[in-house]
């Protein structure tokens, strides 16, 4: 085999697979610009023969995607700012500074994490439902403060922080927050951006706690929303892409931008095993 | 005296998310352990000193029902079939993106790896769409080929595969970015020397590349097989179990023996259940591993 005609199937693989992995997303876009019952006819149509928003318009006036979406948005925002500032400082007490049964504690973290969290979830409905949390935002918020996978991440990159730079500001007079606040949060800066993406998208995307501790319509997350819409909604195909373009769109909008942080945690995340 | 000082500050860093986790998640974990040896039921649920003891009878009644055995092979399927074509797929896509000839090299990845990061249930959506049975395009690229129609999600024996298809999509970029660079870690002089002493592609591929990516490959493989054995979202948005049970996952199970009927007690025998099944596979494939590297 020539290195052209070599070159020729390499690229052409590759071209062939990203068309392919990416032409249901491209269609979703298409499909959810046609007008109603387009979509339903043979063959399947690829580009809408007038392009038109009423299927979004339709979702927002009438499906209540605008609440859907609001909720969506705050509780990722708020479940990433709370579990960050809880992960960030757990992760860098458990590289940085010395406490009874450190190394204990933390193999008892980094054994759990074989454990699925669907075990916890039955009885951490009823504790919630103890606590007046299901069915509220608290009830994603409060069980997601803080959790051993980001731990860990921040945990691995603090133990590069030099000894030296806390010791010598400690011999200032610096308090320990004082220093965690203005040398280890600049330092650890990447690793915060990470875990920041990983968990805005997770929440996101998550969708099983939700369906399960969120009961009323008018909190219900996008993913959730869009179950229910797409079990009553089975035919209208349309307005499903349309919700699924709404869904689906602002987590690839923030993964190409942040992409390279996104895969730093990736590799950090598959080598704790 | 500084240090004993750090000693003190350092509790404040680690203890609101030592208590976080321990309230949240330790503490669910081991009442599933102790609920799933009640009878814990709605009744229970509204009264509880309607709840009993039952020892190891919630295990017990779930071996007997015919439902949960099939919850439990449909999810064996799904993970038997799928985990080796997705991470067949991965390790293929991550070859071609190491390629030198390859160009592009990052927008393919970026590309390839778009669907990971979507919402699973928007592109369950979607896939439920493309697998229809009458304007799905799925059908409709078969057809071209001459293959009739395939009722990919309303017949039993195609709601599995087609499952599993939507699945590998969904996931595969994740590995090929592990698997991409585990070989790009591979040292080139290893290349160099196989091709100084005449071995072909297949043979590099056998004697170099293979050996060189056995760690990462192993450690790919287990966590993928826990990860598919958490099956749940695809059969609920697209086929609700169905047809004739067909795709009902030990999670979705889990889910309508919990929190349809309320019986929380048997629900938490499943998560257990699913736990250990996972745990011990994981232990077995350790072990696998290891004695594959003192050989």
């Amino acid at each position: 085999m020539t290195p052209g005609l070599a070159r020729v199937i390499v690229n052409g693989l590759l071209f062939g697979i990203a068309a392919i992995t990416l032409f249901p997303l491209v269609w979703m876009v298409a499909v959810s610009l046609m007008s109603a019952g387009e979509a339903s006819t043979y063959p399947p149509p690829l580009v809408p023969s007038h392009p038109t928003f009423a299927n979004y318009r339709e979702l927002f006036a009438h499906a209540g995607m605008g609440r859907y979406l609001v909720n969506s948005v705050f509780l990722a925002v708020s479940v990433t700012l709370v579990s960050l500032i809880f992960n960030v400082a757990a992760g860098y007490a458990f590289a940085k500074l010395r406490f009874a049964g450190r190394e204990r504690i933390f193999k008892l973290l980094l054994g759990a994490l074989v454990i699925p969290g669907q075990v916890a979830m039955v009885p951490l409905f009823l504790l919630l439902k103890q606590l007046g949390l299901v069915n509220s935002y608290g009830g994603i918020v409060v069980p997601a403060m803080a959790g051993i996978f980001g731990i860990f991440l921040v945990r691995q990159y603090a133990l590069s922080i030099p000894d030296d730079l806390l010791e010598a500001a400690r011999i200032d007079g610096a308090s320990e927050f004082r220093i965690f606040w203005l040398i280890v949060v600049p330092v650890l800066k990447p690793i915060i951006v990470t875990l920041a993406v990983f968990t805005l998208l997770g929440t996101w995307n998550d969708f099983m706690w939700p369906l399960i501790v969120l009961t009323d319509n008018s909190l219900y997350t996008l993913p959730v929303a869009l179950a229910s819409l797409s079990r009553e909604h089975v035919a209208d195909n349309e307005l499903m892409m349309a919700g699924s373009v709404l869904t689906t769109l602002p987590v690839l909008v923030i993964f190409i931008a942040l992409q390279r942080y996104y895969v730093q945690g990736l590799m950090a995340g598959s080598v704790k095993a | 005296m500084r240090r004993r000082a750090g000693s003190g500050a350092a509790w404040w860093f680690v203890g609101p998310a030592l208590v976080v986790i321990a309230v949240f998640f330790f503490l669910p974990v081991l009442a599933a352990l102790i609920m799933s040896l009640t009878d814990f039921d709605i009744y229970a649920l509204a009264d509880l000193r309607n709840l009993r003891f039952v020892g190891l009878r919630n295990y017990g009644r779930l071996l007997e029902t015919p439902l949960f055995w099939q919850a439990f092979l449909n999810t064996l399927y799904f993970a038997v079939v799928g985990v080796p074509l997705s991470v067949g797929a991965s390790l293929g896509a991550a070859l071609l993106l190491n390629s030198r000839l390859a160009r592009f090299q990052g927008l393919f990845r970026t590309a390839l790896f778009a669907p990971v990061v979507t919402t699973l249930v928007a592109v369950a959506v979607i896939w439920r769409y493309l697998f229809n049975t009458r304007y799905g395009f799925l059908n409709y690229a078969l057809s071209q080929f001459g293959i009739p129609p395939i009722d990919w999600l309303g017949d039993p024996h195609w709601a599995m595969p087609a499952i599993i298809l939507f699945a590998i999509w969904k996931s595969f970029g994740y590995n090929m970015v592990i698997l991409l660079a585990g070989l790009q870690g591979i040292p080139q002089e290893l290349y160099e020397a196989a091709r100084i002493d005449g071995a072909s592609a297949a043979r590099q591929f056998r004697y170099v590349t293979l050996p060189m990516l056995a760690p990462i490959l192993g450690m790919v493989l287990i966590l993928t097989i826990a990860g598919y054995f958490q099956l749940f979202a695809e059969p609920y948005v697209m086929t609700q179990g169905g047809p004739l049970q067909s795709t009902v996952s030990v999670l979705y199970f889990m889910y309508e023996e919990g929190f349809k009927w309320w019986n929380l007690g048997s629900a938490s025998a499943v998560a257990f259940i699913l736990f250990l099944f996972i745990f011990a596979v994981t232990v077995v494939q350790v072990r696998v591993a290891r004695r594959g590297f003192a050989s």
